[in-house]
Parts: structure tokens; sequence; C-alpha cells
């Protein structure tokens, strides 16, 4: 057992497709559930999961993809610290292209800036240690999953004395989007398929207010048999009239989550209010850097001239991150915006539901 | 961006694991896990990091509900 492709296995597969399309027919009314998690998004169109069910049964993909929902003033802070001759941006390989207002950290390497992709941010600090005379600038985007490992990027700095470390955070927490976009009744949201691997750090608890609120919640796998189980729970308990937060997902997420990793995250930032792309400011929903870790701040330690932010005309990322249009009603989509030369978010990042479409989905 | 790996822990030094998933093998960190992983287990490595160990009772458990019962119907 490697706890991967046993979930692969196609009997499965189809076997939980029957049975979603069976426990779908007790139902007239079409049933929408959203996925929140880009990773979601992904499998669901990898694997061709829509194919499989019933055309009662819709799946509408939610803002679940950092990169996509970092607004573009974000990025260009970003772009113009790259434009500094003793700054190195480091960054996972989502970012590199993502447009910003008026270019992109690819364009910007390309005219001789420092940029870099890591796997780790503990890569990006042994690349501090080692440069000292250099500023090192992590670009910290992400949810929960990927706060803790910023977070302890942060303390590592500062055990090992280093002061050209910093973070450019935008972290997001990811509650308060999906309490925003149940409420909104054009959507009609009848359950949520919760994020996997936000939730090993968060557990499956977060959930709870949610439920309570009426939506039907089930943590959830990535791989297609846990994406149709997930589903099915979904499907059976808007069926028996519940809602409460179902675990899909047990062999990684417990109900308390990783109360170390959180306890990281407690200790580096504190709450605030977030802009996402599509929805707004969702009160309480980023994680920026808390006083005590100020000299790792990169928003405050580095004063650089960003530019009035510019969004991209046509693009309808934000109105694809809400659910509320598929890729298919963008005008730019698959005639300007293609992976190799995408305008919007959601087609760069690998997890976007324009590159996912894109890719699997034509 | 959330995209982890299960993978099984093949050597510990400290607070440092290496890693295996099909041949290829990482170091990752155990700094926002803790000690109780061992050599054997299977943990969840995203960016370097093991943020989860894996159940291996909640796998089977998981399993044996996806095959249990298939209905004829399902299998068509």
């Amino acid at each position: 057992m490697n706890y991967r492709d046993e979930y692969r296995e196609r009997g499965v597969v189809t076997g939980l497709a029957g049975r979603i399309a069976r426990l779908a027919r007790e139902r007239p009314e079409p049933l929408t559930f959203m996925e929140v998690c880009g990773t979601h998004t992904m499998a669901i169109y990898q694997y061709g999961l829509r194919s499989l069910l019933p055309g009662g049964v819709r799946l509408v993909s939610g803002p679940g993809c950092p990169v996509c929902v970092t607004p573009n003033d974000y990025l260009d802070r970003a772009i113009a610290l790259a434009k500094l001759p003793d700054v190195t941006i480091v960054t996972f390989g989502d970012m590199l292209r993502v447009p910003g207002s008026r270019s992109s950290l690819m364009a910007e390497r390309a005219r001789g800036g420092d940029v870099r992709i890591v796997y780790s941010p503990l890569d990006a600090v042994a690349l501090a240690e080692k440069n000292r005379g250099r500023r090192v600038v992590f670009l910290g985007v992400g949810f929960e999953t990927t706060a803790p490992a910023i977070a302890a990027s942060i303390l590592t700095a500062r055990a090992r004395g280093l002061d050209n470390y910093y973070v450019l955070a935008a972290h997001k927490t990811i509650p308060g989007p999906m309490e925003t976009l149940s409420d909104d009744p054009e959507l009609a949201i009848d359950g949520f398929i919760c994020p996997a691997h936000v939730s090993a750090i968060i557990g499956a608890d977060a959930f709870l207010p949610l439920a309570a609120k009426g939506v039907p919640c089930v943590v959830t796998g990535f791989e297609p048999a846990d994406v149709l189980q997930g589903l099915e729970l979904l499907v059976r308990q808007v069926l028996e009239g519940r809602h409460d937060v179902e675990n899909q997902y047990r062999r990684v997420v417990t109900r308390e989550g990783n109360r170390r990793a959180r306890e990281i995250i407690r200790q580096v930032f504190v709450p605030a209010d977030a802009a996402w792309r599509g929805i707004g400011v969702i009160p309480g929903s980023a994680l920026v850097i808390a006083p005590e870790f100020r000299k790792y701040d990169a928003a405050a330690m580095i004063n650089v001239q960003v530019e009035e932010p510019v969004e991209h005309h046509g693009c309808r990322c934000g109105d694809i991150l809400r659910g509320k249009v598929s890729p298919f009603d963008c005008p730019l989509f698959d005639r300007t915006c293609t992976p190799e030369s995408p305008i919007g978010a959601c087609m760069v990042s690998s997890e976007g539901t324009c590159a996912a479409v894109y890719r699997y989905g034509r | 961006m959330c995209v982890a790996v299960p993978m099984a822990v093949v050597g510990r030094d400290g607070d440092t694991i290496v890693a295996e998933i099909d041949g290829v093998r990482r170091e990752a960190t155990l700094m926002i896990l803790g000690d109780e992983v061992q050599v054997g287990d299977y943990v969840l490595v995203h960016a370097g990091f093991a943020i989860a160990l894996l159940d291996h009772e909640g796998a089977l458990d998981t399993l044996q509900m996806m095959r249990e019962a298939f209905h004829p119907a399902d299998m068509a």
C-alpha cells in the first residue's frame, strides 16, 4: 500500500460513479457542489470525473488556487522588488509567469532580474545564508497548507541570525470565502468538497460553523476515488436532509488537524483582512507577518514604488473564481489567453480552472 | 499549490527525514509535524515539510467503504 495507487483503481472509480448516479436518481432537482481547492479542480479534469457524473450533479470550481486569488498589486510589488539590483526573488514555480499589471517575474528575469524557483522555503533561507550581501525575498503565497512552511522559514532565519531574509506575505485562509460563497443565492451551493491538505493543518472541525449554517461539508482527498466518494457522501447528506462535516480523507486528516503547524502559524502571523480576486475583501482571511517578526516582512522593510494596479481587460478570472461562469464564457479563453501566453492568473497556475479546462476539458 | 505527496520514510536524522516515492528520494523536515515519525511510516510531504503522518487504519477503512456493497447496477 502506498496510499495513492489504491485510490486510483478503475473498478472502484466506476463503481462509485455508478453509486452516485443511482443515488442522484432519488432526487429530481439538480445538485450543485463546489470543490474549493485548485488541486481538486485539477484532479477532476485530469481524471475526467465530470464525464462520469450524472447530469443532475453539477460541480463548480471555487477560489482555491492561491496564485489565482492574489490580486495584481501583490505581483506588481514583487516585480518592483525584482527590479532592485540587490534583491533576489525566490518563489514556487507557479508565480513566475503570472502577469502583473505591466510585467511578470519571468519578464523581469529575462531583463536580468535575479528570480529563482525553489522547492522549499528553506532553500530560500539557505540562499540568503550563502549570499549575505543580497536581500533574499521569498514570495509567501498559499493557504493554510503552505503558511506553516513559510512561518518555519522565518523562524529558521531568525535562529540562524540572518538579517537578509524576507517574506512578501500574501497568505490566505480558506473558511472565510467558503462562508461568503455559501451565502450567495445565485450560486446556490448544496455542499462543499472541502480542501484536503488545508484540512491536514486546520482539521475537519474547522468546517463545523459552515455545516451549522446548513451546508453539507465533506473533507475529501485528491485521488479520483476520493473525489467520487466525497461526492457520494455529499449526495447522501442532501438526500437524508443532513448538513454535517464528514471526513472522507481519514488517512491524512483528523478532526483537530496539525496542532504544531497551527502553533507556528500563530507565532509568526496575525489575521488581517484580505482582498480576494473576484470576491472582494473578506475580514480576517489574511495571514500577515506579526509585528514581532517585522524585520522579515518585505512589504514593511523594503521600500519600492508600486504603480497603480491595472486589471486585464476582458479577463473573467474573478467570476470564474466565484464559480459564476466557466472558462468557456470568457471571451479570451483559448483565443488570446492560452497557457503559452496567459492573460489571467487562472490560466497560468497549474491549479487554475482555465489551465485545467484548457489541458483536459476542451 | 497545496499539492502534497504521501512518501515512505526511509531514513531519519534528527528533524530531517529521507522520504521516498516511486524510487525518488527527497529530504524533508519534521519541523511542523512532530517527533513520533519513524522509519517505515508514511508522511505527507509539502514543499519540503512533512505535514501529516498517514493513518493506516483510516486508509483501510476508506478503501473498505469504497469497495463494499457495490450495487450490481453500479457496476454496469
